[in-house]
């Protein structure tokens, strides 16, 4: 039975951890309003580059001409995963979900005998899959400096990616991350970029235009941008998901603080009655026995 | 038809412009051109350079762009730019920061040892019209020469 004394200190305690998660919370909820704008601003320019580019792969993919970022390498033996996780935690499930969709996969591809490698982005991934597949990381990008996502963060991965595509590193590139559907649901997503997905049904309208200087030279250039556009698509939407999965998991915290202080007063107020009244025992039958 | 498109300049973080024009001068890869309202539906490669926008009443305003590609339609210019500023935002400063990423570009092309000549020269192409980007609005690109 603990003393008055220690839940009272208990209860203190517990109101501090209320206090500050309930500020968390609110810090969340500021972050993922403007995390949702950012990559609202974002989708026009990935809209238009996904149209364009439906319009150029539909033409260019059945042709032997097809760039290598668009046909592949012609095998399907080199893995690279590209795992895209927070900073920071107290997320909730945010990084582990992650993290467990590119472990099965990575399971998956390596029980097939492929060779698999992992250049990951954020440190809460990396360190979960250290322990096990640390000789698998090949590159590691920091993001604890950036405070506002910007497109150029995105082109340097994007650049990372493609360098070690032209040196002949991996055949497929896929990344993961989590797709931010509403405040209380993050879907962990695989997406393939390299080689590019062709999208069906967008190329309709595109037998149309005049290309200047033509076809292939416009999809050579568009190919690496379209993968740093996608890179950028999944951070933003990663960021909104990690605000909204920290805002979650802090408003739980909140309330199950707001719980155990309940608890632990009606238990405070007990023991002191308890107290009182052995008390008032003490003095009456002190008094009887006079 | 009508006498004014719509034209909207997209970065990849926000829509930077959405107005009204009569006619746009873009900096193609292939030398420069002119949209107006009505013309032939195309996709055009840019070179880094100056997009003049000229608007209904006849005034014309000016973007430097660092490449990118516009796609044109009958009523419409949309332009995908990575960077696009005004010309009045063009200082010196915004100026050697997209000279010493071009500049890093060429570095990283020649490094690679995968690279083929064209990668280099694409590169290095993309440095020259960056200068010719400066020279014609007034920025020196010599400027630019710190080391990173």
């Amino acid at each position: 039975m603990p003393s008055l004394k220690d839940l009272k200190n208990r209860i203190g305690s517990v109101k501090n951890t209320r206090k500050i998660t309930k500020a968390m919370q609110m810090v969340a909820a500021a972050k993922l309003r403007r995390a949702q704008e950012a990559a609202e601003a974002a989708r026009p320019y990935a809209d238009r580059m996904a149209s364009v580019m439906a319009g150029l792969t539909a033409a260019a993919a059945g042709s032997d001409m097809a760039p290598r970022l668009l046909a592949g390498t012609g095998e399907d033996r080199r893995h690279l995963l590209v795992v895209m996780t927070s900073e920071r935690g107290l997320a909730g499930g945010f990084n582990s979900s992650i993290v467990k969709l590119a472990r099965q996969r990575l399971q998956e591809l390596l029980a097939q005998g492929k060779q698999v490698s992992i250049l990951t982005v954020g440190k809460k991934g990396r360190e979960q899959l250290k322990r096990e597949y640390s000789d698998l990381f090949v590159h590691h990008v920091d993001m604890s400096e950036v405070k506002r996502i910007g497109y150029e963060n995105a082109r340097q991965i994007a650049d990372e990616i493609l360098d070690r595509f032209d040196a002949g590193e991996f055949d497929v590139a896929t990344l993961f991350y989590n797709r931010f559907e509403t405040v209380i649901s993050q879907v962990p997503t695989a997406r393939q970029i390299i080689p590019a997905v062709v999208e069906e049904g967008e190329a309709a309208a595109s037998a149309l235009y005049d290309y200047e200087p033509d076809e292939s030279a416009i999809l050579n250039d568009l190919l690496p941008r379209s993968v740093a556009t996608q890179v950028f698509a999944a951070l933003l939407e990663n960021a909104a998901s990690e605000q909204g999965a920290r805002m979650t998991a802090m408003d739980n915290a909140t309330r199950n603080a707001g719980d155990m202080i309940d608890r632990l007063t009606t238990e405070y107020n007990r023991s002191r009655q308890a107290a009182i009244t052995k008390e008032l025992i003490e003095i009456i039958s002190g008094a009887e026995a006079l | 038809m009508a006498d004014t498109m719509q034209f909207d300049l997209v970065s990849p973080e926000r829509n930077l412009v959405s107005v009204p024009v009569r006619e746009v001068r873009l900096p193609g890869a292939d030398g420069d051109l002119t949209a107006m309202p009505g013309h032939a539906p195309a996709i055009v490669n840019l070179r880094p350079g100056l997009v003049t926008v000229v608007a209904g009443d006849g005034s014309a305003t000016e973007f430097a762009v660092t490449g990118g590609f516009a796609e044109i339609n009958n009523d419409s210019v949309t332009l995908l730019a990575e960077r696009g500023h005004p010309r009045a935002e063009m200082t010196q400063a915004v100026f050697n920061e997209m000279m010493a990423q071009a500049r890093r570009r060429v570095e990283v092309a020649k490094e690679r040892e995968t690279a083929g000549e064209e990668l280099v020269a694409a590169a290095v192409k993309l440095l020259a019209d960056m200068e010719a980007l400066g020279t014609h609005i007034g920025l020196d690109p010599n400027q630019a020469n710190f080391p990173h």
